[in-house]
């Protein structure tokens, strides 16, 4: 009860003094951080994310918090239990850290070189383009294109790369395109 | 997406999250928003709040979203269209429908050629060998002084859109949709009072829905069976009202509008089919006709423009006018090449390589177990992924001999979202643009990067070696500074496209151009990149109501962008009377203040007056320049029609000899593979799969504060079913299909429970999509998560329309362990 007297006695619902000392003695953990914006990665309620980081000593940027963007129209800063942990997402200590090659009939991944994939997997499409691109089909039309490789993907693109993943598959010649719509 | 295009004439929500709010009622089918869409569901219960919204929420589970719903009814998993059609039937036969709207904004007046017909489930045109309709009687008598299609506005004629309408719908008495769908007579009247009160101009209803609606056999006609009510209603264009569609995915909406989609190029223009020559013969056999002297048909009329402008995008100086602007370079498909024909491809040895990037094959399904012997019949296999997934290690799932898959796979890491900058379009067709925040992990590279960089590599062997038809891959244009690099800004400049004669950006499609003259590379999103800046980039929200939402109905028109042209609310014409005056002035859309439509940016012509006797339909992307009620844009029918899901406990009530859909893709049959289907005598329980609150698909099995919430597998067992069988909360049961298994634990609810249809009782079983062998439950399971993959139990098979599985509806056994 005396608490709730001193509560009274401020006329705010909260002591200032404490309120001030506790002011200075906490810095918050966002003080002085980088604030962007992001959207979050999961719903396709497109929630507006606020990002806060801070380039550190060594160089790299440490992500210090994320949350719900007050200005959106949108969510209006509120999230979810997905968007809430979009952190633990961002930062993983699960992430695949280099590029990893399992050959025909190998019982393991082997790390290997961004050259070593880009080359492998170059020669891979001419070859199955090679294959199975026809040309003409079997009533004379002229129809270019590629039966033997398929792409899919694109739900976490952004609109971008979703375009031009879209050109380069269609330069190529490829039907089989699909993404997370259909499924 | 494709019933609402052949509604509507396009293909996306036709409202927005915060406009769910000026609702007066909201129906809710095979959606669990409150759990799935949690922070979007905020503005159904402002509508609740604030203007005392009812709620119903048709489901076969109770939920979060039921739990707050002002009517729940249970309802039989893929039984929509029996509910909308009853609902149809009674606003037609208690002429409760919107009169001006239904006379003047639909086809209700237009009339039906001779030879229409509808039989024991078959429309006109079936060939049972084929599986298809030939759908040339579902189309208009014309008028042989116009060639337009002959109208009675009186809406009397027999053929008329509206006579055929009302007889088809006839059969759905509140006695036979209780049948088909198990709710009780009584709730159903119920819910057909508050919805028939939506036909007054001054009411306005929403329908939401999700995958509970799309994965189904009959997916497309589930969708537009609600389409066709919120017609008829005349809720469509209005705020507060729409088909409102709710993706799933982040970017789901961004990717389509993109056509990575097997049968689209950008913006929705059709991919070209063998036989077309030029652009002539293209335009001729895809863009809508117009069918009414006041139609504008828009996008039929500008069709060429947006193809030729999106071939001179791709292929620059290539694309000539002595060449048909290059389009031989387009490939044209043989046949569906959606989602699981690829892997159906794999499975007859057709298809040699595989790239997946933020999607998991053997997860996704269905029927998970073929789809990873047909991932083992690939040559080469690419994972581009931030994380591990059940494909990128399939080769070595539980069970698995790597030594006997000879499939050569890549893992490539990936960035994450955050780690590059980008627009992601909501299901509101929002384009918020966000900033870099990290740079990559590890040696992660961008998405768009590696296949910059792959596809470089491709055009070198063929400079170097020659190959098959290299053409376009020769000539694609590649305006970036570091061709191995680009920026997404430099990308989504190249979306908005530009004027070639002055350099200038593009600022509205209007001006596109089939001569050449004009790029785009997605018509749709041509306005969004001017010379002034990247509009997706703005933030004027709610921290400045007054400046931000100058109409105070929530469009906030300078809060990102809005494809097309920033538009809100689309058809909003339709928001609007003939004069041009709200249908209801406390929420008004866009209308006429005597020389120019003002409120959101209009649908329409801005200054077109509506008494002008030329003046245009409201639906501008249709040839008729008005909606639907009956349309040729579906293969499986002009009018939704009840059918079963492929694995059903009971014959149809309407139409026994036609119990399921004559014309949905049975892969396995048209492939001669084995039946994989299963029978009620040997699977006698219905199942349907959805997602959990803390689950997007299946990345977050990589999320530990996700996991800790949802730490196991589990099924959802009706609490009724679970006595007869024994079963407690906790126990382990095995819940198999003709397919495959699943071995979990067992969740026993009151929130499902038995059901009678057709006269039998039945049960509905719930299991939660997620679980596999990857992730943090799988790594700390002593079998490794070896049968946790539902879609080990979803049939193989897909809308005639779409091809999309049908995931949400199959016969299952169940078992305690």
């Amino acid at each position: 009860m005396a608490g709730a007297g001193a509560l009274a006695a401020s006329g705010l619902g909260f002591d200032i003094a404490v309120a001030e000392s506790t002011r200075v003695r906490q810095s918050l953990r966002i003080a002085g951080a980088k604030e962007q914006h992001s959207i979050c990665p999961y719903c396709a309620v497109g929630c507006s994310l606020v990002a806060y980081t801070r380039q550190t000593s060594n160089g790299t940027t440490e992500l210090l918090q994320i949350e719900g963007d007050p200005d959106s129209p949108v969510n209006e800063g509120r999230l979810c239990p997905k968007g809430a942990t979009a952190m633990q997402l961002a930062i993983s200590p699960r992430r695949v850290e280099s590029p990893q090659y399992r050959a025909s009939g190998a019982t393991g991944w082997k790390s290997v070189s961004w050259d070593f994939v880009l080359d492998k997997i170059a020669n891979n499409i001419k070859a199955s383009r090679d294959a199975s691109f026809v040309t003409t089909d079997g009533n004379g039309n002229t129809v270019n294109r590629c039966e033997g490789i398929a792409f899919a993907g694109g739900a976490a693109f952004s609109s971008e790369e979703g375009y031009f993943a879209t050109k380069l598959m269609r330069g190529l010649g490829l039907v089989h395109l699909e993404q997370q719509a259909r499924v | 997406m494709v019933s609402l295009a052949a509604t509507f004439g396009r293909g996306a929500m036709t409202n927005h999250w915060r406009d769910i709010r000026h609702a007066d009622l909201i129906l809710i089918n095979g959606a669990n928003p409150a759990e799935a869409h949690p922070v979007g569901f905020q503005w159904f219960m402002r509508a609740k709040l604030d203007r005392g919204a009812k709620i119903i929420h048709a489901d076969p589970r109770f939920t979060r979203t039921s739990a707050v719903a002002d009517m729940y009814l249970r309802i039989r998993t893929g039984s929509d269209v029996a509910y909308f059609g009853g609902l149809i039937n009674h606003v037609l036969q208690n002429n409760l429908f919107h009169d001006a709207y239904v006379r003047n904004y639909t086809n209700a007046s237009f009339i039906v050629k001779q030879g229409y017909a509808f039989n024991d489930g078959l429309f006109s045109g079936y060939n049972p060998d084929g599986r298809t309709y030939n759908i040339a009687t579902w189309s208009y008598e014309s008028d042989s002084a116009t060639g337009f299609a002959r109208r009675d506005m009186t809406l009397q004629d027999p053929l008329s859109v509206f006579q055929l309408m009302k007889t088809h719908y006839s059969r759905y008495t509140p006695e036979v949709v209780s049948s088909i769908t198990g709710i009780p007579v009584a709730d159903f009247n119920k819910v057909a009072d508050l919805v028939g009160q939506m036909g007054k101009p001054d009411k306005v209803m929403t329908i939401v829905y999700a995958v509970g609606l799309t994965h189904h056999t009959t997916g497309g006609q589930l969708i537009r069976s609600g389409a066709v009510l919120q017609l008829l209603l005349g809720n469509m264009g209005r705020p507060g009202g729409g088909m409102n569609a709710e993706r799933g995915h982040a970017n789901i909406q961004g990717n389509t509008d993109h056509a990575i989609s097997w049968e689209i190029l950008p913006g929705y223009l059709r991919i070209p089919a063998p036989g077309q020559k030029t652009i002539a013969d293209y335009v001729a056999q895809s863009a809508p006709k117009k069918s009414d002297k006041n139609s504008w048909n828009f996008f039929g009329t500008n069709y060429s423009k947006f193809m030729v402008s999106t071939l001179k995008a791709w292929y620059g100086d290539a694309a000539k006018k002595d060449n048909e602007f290059a389009f031989n370079f387009v490939p044209k498909p043989a046949q569906n090449s959606s989602w699981m024909s690829i892997y159906d491809q794999a499975l007859k040895g057709k298809m040699e390589g595989l790239m997946l990037s933020g999607m998991t094959a053997a997860s996704i399904g269905p029927d998970s177990n073929q789809v990873q012997s047909a991932l083992g019949k690939l040559k080469w296999l690419v994972i581009m992924d931030a994380l591990p997934t059940t494909s990128s290690e399939f080769w070595r799932s539980p069970g698995a001999d790597p030594s006997q898959i000879k499939t050569e796979v890549f893992m490539l890491p990936a960035t994450h979202w955050i780690e590059k900058d980008g627009s992601f379009v909501n299901s509101g067709r929002w384009s918020q643009w966000k900033d870099q925040v990290l740079p990559p992990q590890g040696q992660a590279r961008h998405d768009h990067w590696i296949l910059a960089e792959l596809f470089q590599r491709v055009k070198k062997l063929y400079q170097s070696q020659g190959g098959k038809f290299p053409d376009p891959i020769l000539t694609l244009t590649f305006d970036y500074k570091d061709p191995l690099k680009p920026e997404l800004d430099e990308i989504a400049r190249e979306i908005n496209g530009k004027d070639l004669t002055t350099g200038k950006q593009m600022t509205t499609f209007a001006n596109l151009k089939d001569d050449g003259t004009t790029t785009t590379g997605d018509w749709i999103y041509t306005g969004s990149y001017p010379d002034s800046g990247n509009l997706m980039k703005r933030r004027g929200g709610i921290q400045d109501p007054k400046t931000n939402d100058p109409t105070g109905m929530g469009f906030y028109p300078n809060w990102s962008w809005s494809w097309p042209l920033n538009r809100r609310v689309m058809y909003n014409r339709a928001s609007a009377d003939l004069d041009g005056k709200a249908w209801d002035p406390s929420r008004p859309g866009i209308t006429w203040d005597g020389s120019k439509w003002v409120g959101d940016v209009p649908d329409y012509p801005a200054t077109m007056n509506p008494h002008d006797p030329n003046a245009y339909l409201p639906f501008i992307m249709n040839g008729e320049g008005v909606g639907r009620l009956f349309s040729n844009g579906m293969v499986d029918g002009p009018f939704p029609e009840h059918y079963e899901p492929v694995e059903s406990p009971v014959a149809n009530p309407l139409h026994p000899n036609n119990s399921a859909s004559p014309v949905a893709f049975l892969y396995d049959k048209a492939a001669g593979r084995p039946n994989r289907f299963g029978t009620p005598q040997e699977f006698p329980y219905i199942a349907t799969s959805y997602r959990l609150t803390e689950h997007e698909h299946y990345v977050t099995q990589h999320v530990p504060h996700l996991v800790q919430l949802q730490p196991k597998p589990f099924v959802e067992i009706p609490y009724e079913l679970a006595g007869q069988k024994g079963i407690k909360s906790g126990d382990r049961v095995r819940v198999s299909s003709k397919r495959g298994k699943v071995e979990v634990l067992a969740l026993v609810t009151k929130r499902l429970g038995p059901m009678t249809v057709a006269g039998q009782k039945v049960y509905q079983i719930g299991i939660p999509i997620h679980w596999g062998y990857v992730g943090i439950s799988a790594d700390s399971d002593p079998s490794h998560g070896r049968y946790w993959l539902a879609n080990a139990l979803t049939p193989f098979v897909g809308d005639a329309n779409a091809r999309t599985p049908e995931f949400k509806a199959f016969l299952v056994n169940l078992e305690k362990m």
